[in-house]
Order: C-alpha cells, then sequence, then structure tokens
C-alpha cells in the first residue's frame, strides 16, 4: 500500500487585483497510515494555506494552481464538489485554531454533532446521538446526554475544543489536520488538548498533521516534521533528526529560538530580520537574506529540497553538502 | 426568557407614556375639546361653563394624568368630524391598514430572503449585479411615484387591475377583510407592491451584507470542513446567523412602514387609517389626528416587543441570560 497522503509539487495562488500572489510555491510531504507530521514556521509561511488546500478548501481569491494531493490513491485535487464534500469530515477532518469561532453559535452540540455524521451515513438522529456520545467520551466530556442539548456558549473554551475533536472524530477519519488546535487556549489546558489530541490519534490509529509555530509541541507529538519558510517546505526529516541535529539555517535559527529548559532566563536567540511578505519575496533563495552561511548563488537561484549526502534531513539550501560543511563551530567563530 | 419579556414590556409602557405626552402636548397646544363636543354655535358664558365641567382648566399634570387614564380605558377623545369617539373611527379603518401592511410585509419576507441569500452566495454575477442595481433604483423611486407608475402600466395601460379602492371586502366578527375575495385580492395587489417597494430593496441589501459576512466566519469554514451539504451550510448554518441582525433591523422598518401607509393610501384612495390621518388634517380634527399617533405608536411598540421576543427566541445567549 502506498502512503496515505502524498503532497506533491503543490501550488496555491491568490487571485489578487494586483495580479496573482503566490503563497504556496511547490509544497511536497508524504504521510503514512497512523503517522504524524508536524508542518511547522514562522507566521505566514502558508502552513494554513496548505493545510487547507488538502482538503481543497481554500477560501475565495485563492486556488490550487498545481500539484497534486493523492490521499488513498485518489487525486483530490481533481474532485469535484459531491466527490470532495465525502472526503472533508469524514476521511479527513479539520480542528481549527480558535474553538470560541469554530462552534455555530446558535446551533445545539447534538445538531453540528449528528449532521456530520448524517452528511456522510444513511443514519437516523438516535443512532447518530449514540456515536456522537461514545465520542463526547472519549475526549472527557462530563455527563455528555445533557451536553447534546447545550450550545456552545455554555461550554469553556477548553470545552469546546474538546467538542471539535469529538467532532472531528465523529466519522472515524483516517487523518486530522489540527491548525494550531491550543493557541488561542489557557496555558494550563493547551498541554491536556494535546496530549488528549495525541493520546486519540495513537489509539484510533489516526494520521495528523499538526500545524503550529511551536517547536516543543511538535516534539512531543509527531514523528514526522517538514519546516516552511516563505511558501516552501525548507527542511524535511524525522522528529528527533530536525531538533537534534537541524541543517538549514532557518531550523536552526528556530530550535535556537527555543527557550533553553536547562537554563531558564537566558536570552531567547530570534533570527535576525523578518520573513519577506509575498508581494517582495526576494529572487533567489528566499531565506537569503536573514542567512548567516548564504552564498553568491543564493542571491539569484531558488534551491530545491534534496537529500545532503550524509544526513537523514532533506532540506533546501544550496550551501549544505559542499566540501566545507559550515558547522556550528564554524559560525560562533 | 420570562424577565426578559417583563424587561421589554416595561420599556414598551415607558415609550407609550412618552407618545402620550406628545400627543397630549399637541391636543393641548391646537386642539379644542369643547368645540369637538358643541361645535362653534354656543355662547362664550356656556363654553367657559363647560371648560369648567371637562376640568380644562386644571394643571397640566392634572390633564395628562386624566387623558392617559381615560386612553387606558379605550377613551381617545371625540372626533369633531364624525361625531364619534376617534378610538371607534380609527379601529373601524384599522383593518384596511393593517392587510396591506401585512400584504407588503409578506411580499417583503418572501422576496428579500431569497434574493438576499442568492446575491451573498453570488456576489459578483450577473443575476446579482441586476438585483442590486435594481435595488439602488428601487430605494431612490418615492412611494407615490412607484404607485403612479403602477397605476399607470397595470390599470390604465393594461386594464389588469383596478388602480382604487379595496373591492369587495367581507365582515367577519367586525373586521372588513379583503383577502377572502377575488376582488379584493386583486385591489389589494397594487398598493401593497407600491408600499413593499420602499423597504424591499433595503431588506434585501441588509440580508446580503449579514449573510456576506456570516459566510466569512469561522464556524461556516468548519461546517465545510465537515462535508456539509451547500444547502444545510447556506440555509441553517449561515442564514440562522444571519436572522439575527436582520430581525432587529427589520423589525423596525416594518414598523416604519405604517407612515408610508399615508401615502399610499392616499394614492390608492386605500379606506384605512392613512388616508384619514390625512382627511383629518384637511379638517383639523385635532382629537383624531392625536388619537391615530398614539395607535400607531401603539401598533409601532408592539410590534417591536414582538419582534424582540422573537429575537430572544432565536438566540440561545438571550435565552439563557432571560432563564436566570
Ligand atoms: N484570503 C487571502 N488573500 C490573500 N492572501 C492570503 C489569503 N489567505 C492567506 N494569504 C496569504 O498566504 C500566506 C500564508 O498564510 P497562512 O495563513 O497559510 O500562514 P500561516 O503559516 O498559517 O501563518 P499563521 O501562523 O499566522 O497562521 C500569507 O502570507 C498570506 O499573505
Ligand atoms: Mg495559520
Amino acid at each position: 500500500m502506498g502512503h496515505l497522503l502524498e503532497v506533491k509539487d503543490l501550488e496555491v495562488k491568490f487571485a489578487l487585483r494586483m495580479g496573482d500572489l503566490t503563497a504556496i510555491n511547490g509544497v511536497s510531504f508524504t504521510l503514512d497510515r497512523g503517522e504524524r507530521l508536524g508542518l511547522v514556521g514562522e507566521s505566514g509561511a502558508g502552513k494554513s494555506v496548505t493545510g487547507f488546500a488538502i482538503i481543497n478548501l481554500i477560501s475565495k481569491p485563492g486556488y490550487i494552481s498545481g500539484g497534486t494531493v493523492i490521499f488513498d490513491g485518489r487525486d483530490l485535487t481533481g474532485l469535484t464538489g459531491e466527490g470532495m464534500r465525502h472526503i472533508r469530515g469524514n476521511l479527513i477532518s479539520m480542528i481549527f485554531q480558535d474553538p470560541m469561532m469554530t462552534l455555530n453559535p446558535v446551533l445545539t452540540i447534538g445538531t453540528q454533532m449528528v449532521e456530520t455524521l448524517q452528511a456522510h451515513m444513511n443514519i437516523s438522529r438516535k443512532a447518530a446521538e449514540k456515536i456522537a456520545l461514545e465520542k463526547l467520551r472519549m475526549v472527557q466530556i462530563p455527563s455528555p446526554e445533557k451536553r447534546l442539548q447545550q450550545y456552545p456558549h455554555e461550554f469553556s473554551g477548553g470545552m469546546r475544543q474538546r467538542i471539535v475533536v469529538a467532532i472531528a472524530l465523529l466519522a472515524d477519519p483516517a487523518l486530522i489536520i489540527a491548525d494550531e488546535p491550543t493557541t488561542a487556549l489557557d496555558v494550563t489546558i493547551q498541554a491536556e488538548i494535546m496530549e488528549l489530541l495525541l493520546e486519540l490519534c495513537e489509539s484510533e490509529g489516526t494520521g495528523l498533521i499538526l500545524i503550529t509555530h511551536d517547536l516543543a509541541v511538535v516534539s512531543q507529538v509527531t514523528q514526522k516534521i517538514a519546516v516552511m519558510y516563505a511558501g516552501k517546505v525548507v527542511e524535511a526529516g524525522l522528529t528527533e533528526d530536525i531538533i537534534d541535529n537541524p541543517l538549514h539555517p532557518y531550523t536552526q535559527g528556530l530550535i535556537k529560538a527555543l527557550p533553553d529548559g536547562r537554563n531558564p532566563g537566558t536570552r531567547l536567540n530570534q533570527i535576525p530580520g523578518v520573513m519577506p511578505s509575498l508581494i517582495d519575496i526576494p529572487p533567489g533563495c528566499s531565506f537569503h537574506p536573514r542567512c548567516t552561511i548564504r552564498g553568491d548563488i543564493c542571491r539569484y537561484e531558488s534551491p530545491v529540497l534534496r537529500e545532503i549526502p550524509g544526513y537523514r534531513n532533506m532540506a533546501a539550501c544550496h550551501m549544505l553538502g559542499l566540501k566545507k560543511e559550515p558547522t556550528e563551530k564554524d559560525r560562533a567563530e | 426568557m420570562f424577565a426578559f419579556a417583563v424587561r421589554r414590556i416595561t420599556q414598551a409602557i415607558i415609550v407609550m407614556l412618552v407618545i402620550g405626552l406628545l400627543g397630549f402636548s399637541i391636543k393641548q397646544k391646537i386642539g379644542d375639546p369643547v368645540r369637538d363636543i358643541v361645535g362653534v354655535s354656543v355662547s362664550v358664558a356656556e363654553r367657559d361653563a363647560l371648560r369648567e365641567k371637562l376640568g380644562l382648566n386644571d394643571p397640566f399634570l392634572t390633564q395628562y394624568v386624566r387623558f392617559i387614564k381615560n386612553a387606558v380605558h379605550g377613551d381617545l377623545g371625540m372626533s369633531f368630524f364624525f361625531k364619534r369617539p376617534t378610538l371607534e373611527v380609527i379601529l373601524s379603518k384599522a383593518p384596511a391598514t393593517l392587510e396591506l401592511v401585512f400584504a407588503s410585509s409578506l411580499i417583503i419576507i418572501l422576496l428579500s430572503i431569497p434574493l438576499g441569500i442568492y446575491t451573498a452566495i453570488n456576489p459578483r454575477n450577473l443575476p446579482s449585479r441586476i438585483i442590486m442595481g435594481g435595488s439602488i433604483v428601487g430605494v431612490s423611486i418615492p412611494v407615490f411615484l412607484t404607485a403612479i407608475i403602477l397605476i399607470y402600466i397595470f390599470a390604465v395601460e393594461l386594464h389588469w387591475l383596478p388602480s382604487y379602492g379595496r373591492g369587495e371586502t367581507v365582515n367577519i366578527w367586525g373586521w372588513e377583510s379583503g383577502f377572502l375575495t377575488l376582488d379584493g385580492l386583486r385591489h389589494l395587489l397594487l398598493p401593497s407592491i407600491a408600499l413593499s417597494s420602499i423597504m424591499l430593496p433595503l431588506f434585501i441589501r441588509l440580508i446580503r451584507s449579514e449573510m456576506m459576512e456570516t459566510l466569512e466566519t469561522e464556524y461556516v469554514k468548519f461546517a465545510w470542513a465537515k462535508g456539509l451539504s451547500r444547502w444545510r451550510i447556506w440555509f441553517l448554518h449561515a442564514f440562522k446567523n444571519t436572522l439575527l441582525p436582520v430581525i432587529t433591523v427589520g423589525g423596525v422598518q416594518l414598523g416604519i412602514l405604517i407612515a408610508y401607509t399615508i401615502l399610499t393610501e392616499t394614492v390608492f384612495q386605500w379606506q384605512g387609517m392613512g388616508f384619514m390621518f390625512l382627511e383629518a388634517v384637511e379638517r383639523s380634527d385635532t382629537s383624531l389626528l392625536v388619537a391615530y399617533i398614539i395607535v400607531v405608536g401603539a401598533l409601532f411598540v408592539v410590534v417591536n416587543t414582538i419582534v424582540d421576543i422573537i429575537y430572544g427566541l432565536v438566540n440561545p445567549t438571550v435565552r439563557i441570560t432571560g432563564r436566570k
């Protein structure tokens, strides 16, 4: 059996008045059944757009302009309305960032759960409610029977995100795309929800694409990581390799910017400069203005994601794998 | 919900007291109850005696309280022209106006909801552009002009529909209804279209803009991500949320429709309260004018209170706060 999901050379553009804006520029990655992938990168890198592109749900001026999304052997980018509808919420679910905004304020939790099941299978309301109750118990909502009749505003943020997780699990999907599922929550609740999500994905054998800019979280949850920068994947590999031995200077910068657990209170190392906006992406490697190891070629040629000799990670950088490998030590001098 | 309803009804009563004060002040300034009762051919001495007897020399506040007390008992004074209690005169004219307003509201609701939703879902296609363009033309033509154009086309040129009056009516329990005969409905058509013409574009635009905003929300996006059918997303998820602001604004606008009946009824010689009002102005029938203001004010307040309570029923947040 092939991969569960294979995203290949995905390209998303936004048709704006001034012309087309390329938000995703050739993103590729794969995910196997039950596997968990972290999609990390700074704000605006294109993580959310990638997530929505997988289920073909880019909002209006945006469109998929190239590439394929092979899910379970089928190319989703070619699916029409009804075919795509049957994928969403059924085979691939999404969890959004802010649970205060995700649930419809004028419909009960029960309605919002039952309709999801009824959208994908021929099932009575009673039978659907039974499944809904089972999933609410899985996400540890107390007295779920009573909760089905309630409206979203009767729940706290953490509870709402549990309900959203339960909705995502309703149809036993093969893949869940969680777009920053804990960023909008209280710090104390963040870990709870993340742990719940991890547990459920493990016990149900559900694949997970976890979108976040928190490397600390992905390192605990996912097996693989893809690092995005300005609409491209700049480095991809196994989680431990990326965390312990990052190759791309951008990834190295991200890891260095993590608060150091061993020496709390030390200054955080931010990568100098900001990610370019999509309107003025520099020619060549889009990271080169901020790069510490750039060479001449970086100014005019865009690097492709490739295997780096001697390493397991893939990286998109001209300066890697050259005769003289730039190491941590070199740059410190 | 109960506490909410009580609060709304208290507000309604306060508004009615203010409207009463307004009506009473008008009566004090320009009205003459003595004339309303005995006419003009009575000697000055007799009139003064009557004034004293009627309590017209009492302080303002005493008279206002008396006015409100009478009003609560359904006594809004005598009509100088009809020589009958004003409330009776108005109530005999009310069915015509209420049926006209009802028919117009029906036209507005039945057309604005589908058109508003359609133009929100397809903001840029040709039919939407035509609807939106047409709605601009619609709001900018005054009601009486629309009415005259309608009469000219459908009554004068095509002879399809009658141009004035209510036609054949049926009396059920004192309510003169034009709804039950074909002739009555034919007479109702042009006036109700004319009356709805002013509010319809407004409602289409209101529903469209609220709906477009709702379609952009996260919960609608989540509904798409759940794989729901487009119909369920548009008509349940998005439209139910669109309804809340539309009910609030819409309720007020439907109340304002009553004001526009004065113009419509005059053009179509529609024997309702609006037509009566203009006649009362010409005859300086102050008591009748004041009674009209109070009755229409009460109607407006009642409509708004009902609208607010419906809003509470649609919006779960209001229901809960009320339950406490
Ligand atoms: N509706 C839109 N119109 C135009 N451009 C858009 C639109 N939505 C997204 N973009 C562009 O796509 C780029 C990627 O956005 P995306 O939301 O995927 O970023 P992200 O990596 O998820 O960031 P964040 O961490 O802030 O969520 C942004 O730079 C933005 O300019
Ligand atoms: Mg995002």
